[in-house]
């Protein structure tokens, strides 16, 4: 065999038959999903919803801006802040337990054998089913279960955010760590350090930053979750919303979508100086 | 307890994925990155690896330091027989070693002074381990540490701030925390100068002394190995070709010779054949 024999085969890279039938079977599927969704864009920009959608939206402008009101949505503003960080102050508390259960970094049947062991193995199984079960159900769902149980109120849609929440957190926190170099854990672990402290000196110190801006995002998902709940009778923002959407007066609602706007900025500034600080 | 020695009977170690491994056409497949190893070690021994790279230095360090199950054999620390114990006491033995491997095991975003004292984690209970996150629990410890490698001034650095040489210096102040008296490092010296390289090492022989733990270190400086060693084991291809305390430079030859042959794969240089690629399909 001498060097040049094989050229082709130098050439021909093995992954490229699977990238193109794949790419080809995503674009096939896509077809049906469209035919299947009404996809029809152009119906947009007819004259009749053109009217309508205008009809809607000159009622946003002044927003409303009478001291009474103000004061109101404060009241409602706040609630849902609180809604929002107690639901996700719970969630945490469910999700990091089960996020250090799941892990495989902080197997320590996988040293050396590389296979866990059974029990271990089904453990961290039955696990990641609960955080799919927990987040299978939509928030809305959970709240008007809970409406029925606790009443009308902002507690319901602190228990709808902390159930969901919890299965969200705990998934995504355990693929950022999954997705870290398991180096310094690994090396804690094989000298004898224990699967917790592996865990807070290895993966927490180069995860934190990505973890906390998820967890943030994630606050700034639940206000909007809680605002969608309000709609259920779950308090905050979202019931004032829906009485003002019911009322026909879009300067409320022009308010109180100004009020998101400013909120969401905030989760974002927030999240950046913690990204600055630890970066 | 008596002297806790260390011992590896006829012990091979299988490729970790057999399958990725891709075999030239009209060689035998190597089965084994570790065959048939024989090895008696005392406590408080000083061992220098050497070898040609991919002659299996690193799995045998990480055979000792029970981080590989060994494909077959017997591999006995402290007189357990350590891959007949249930996970839970294997992981207590475990404290008693202490392996640095070759790249250096720091979280880029921690400091060094943690860093460093993580080696007292296996000793430590989580509040202890909890507090020093909080405010560093022996700084002096920490310092001192690193004042042995040269590195003091670094102590409250973060790691990402650390040249290669540095980090791989405070890996090692890391191994002074501990309190294992199995130690086993792979090339400490591999991104130092010659004048680091030199304190570097008597550091570590000196504090294996001193603590009178057994030190196994894999080098590629040949010349520093045959200095500061009186036992030397010559790996190649997975066995051991020699160990003795009389190494003489033919020895030497022998085992670095046509290290790049077709002998070794995984340096060989011929277009391989096209049908030699078992799991093509699974790289994307």
């Amino acid at each position: 065999m001498t060097p040049q024999a094989n050229h082709t085969d130098i050439e021909h890279d093995p992954a490229w038959r699977m990238r193109i039938t794949i790419s080809f079977c995503m674009l096939v599927l896509l077809w049906p999903m469209l035919i299947i969704t009404e996809f029809k864009p152009w119906q947009l920009i007819d004259a009749q919803s053109l009217a309508a959608t205008w009809r809607f939206l000159s009622g946003f402008f002044p927003p409303a801006h009478s001291a009474e009101f103000l004061l109101i949505v404060l009241e409602a503003t706040w609630q849902t802040i609180a809604i929002a960080t107690a639901g996700l102050v719970l969630a945490l508390l469910g999700a990091i337990p089960m996020t250090l259960i799941v892990n495989e970094h902080l197997s320590i049947s996988r040293i050396g054998s590389r296979r866990m062991h059974g029990m271990a193995r089904l453990l961290r199984q039955i696990v990641r089913w609960k955080l799919v079960l927990l987040r299978s159900v939509p928030e809305l769902v959970w709240a008007l279960l809970f409406v029925r149980l606790v009443g009308l109120g902002p507690t319901a849609g602190v228990f709808a955010i902390a159930l969901t929440y919890s299965g969200m957190l705990g998934k995504v926190y355990a693929e950022i760590l999954e997705a870290n170099d398991a180096h310094a854990t690994d090396s804690l672990l094989r000298n004898g350090s224990s699967r917790l402290t592996a865990f807070l000196y290895g993966a927490l110190p180069n995860a934190a930053p990505e973890l906390i801006s998820y967890t943030i995002y994630r606050w700034e998902c639940a206000i909007r979750g809680s605002v969608v709940m309000g709609f259920v009778g779950a308090g905050g923002l979202g019931q004032r919303m829906d009485e003002s959407m019911k009322m026909l007066s879009g300067d409320e609602v022009s308010t109180m979508l100004i009020v998101f706007v400013l909120l969401v900025g905030l989760a974002d500034l927030t999240s950046k100086l913690f990204r600055k600080a630890l970066a | 307890m008596p002297a806790a020695p260390l011992l590896l009977q006829q012990l091979s170690v299988a490729f970790p994925g057999a399958a990725h491994t891709a075999p030239v056409a009209g060689q035998t497949e190597q089965q084994y990155i570790l065959e048939n190893l024989n090895l008696t070690v005392a406590q408080g021994e000083q061992i220098a690896i050497i070898g040609p790279s991919g002659a299996g230095k690193t799995t045998l360090l990480h055979t000792l330091a029970a981080a590989h199950q060994p494909a077959n054999g017997q591999f006995q620390f402290m007189n357990h027989d350590v891959w007949s114990l249930s996970n839970r006491e294997r992981h207590a033995l475990r404290r008693h070693l202490f392996l640095a491997p070759q790249t250096p095991p720091l979280p880029a975003r921690q400091r060094v002074v943690t860093a460093v004292l993580a080696g007292r984690l296996p000793q430590w209970t989580l509040a202890q381990a909890l507090r020093n996150l909080i405010k560093p629990a022996d700084p002096l410890s920490a310092w001192q540490a690193l004042q042995r490698f040269d590195l003091q001034h670094k102590l409250y650095a973060r790691v990402d701030k650390l040249s290669g040489g540095e980090r791989q210096r405070c890996g090692l102040a890391r191994l002074l925390l501990s309190d294992a008296s199995l130690l086993l490092v792979d090339e400490p010296l591999s991104a130092l100068d010659p004048t680091l390289a030199l304190q570097t090492l008597n550091t570590l022989q000196q504090e294996a002394k001193l603590r009178n733990a057994t030190l196994i270190c894999s080098l590629h400086q040949v010349e520093l190995a045959r200095q500061h060693f009186s036992r030397i084991i010559g790996l190649r291809a997975g066995k051991v070709m020699f160990d003795s305390d009389k190494v003489n430079d033919q020895m030497i030859a022998d085992l670095y010779r046509n290290a790049g042959s077709p002998e070794q794969h995984s340096l060989h240089m011929t277009a391989p054949d096209q049908t030699d690629f078992p799991d093509a399909p699974r790289c994307f």
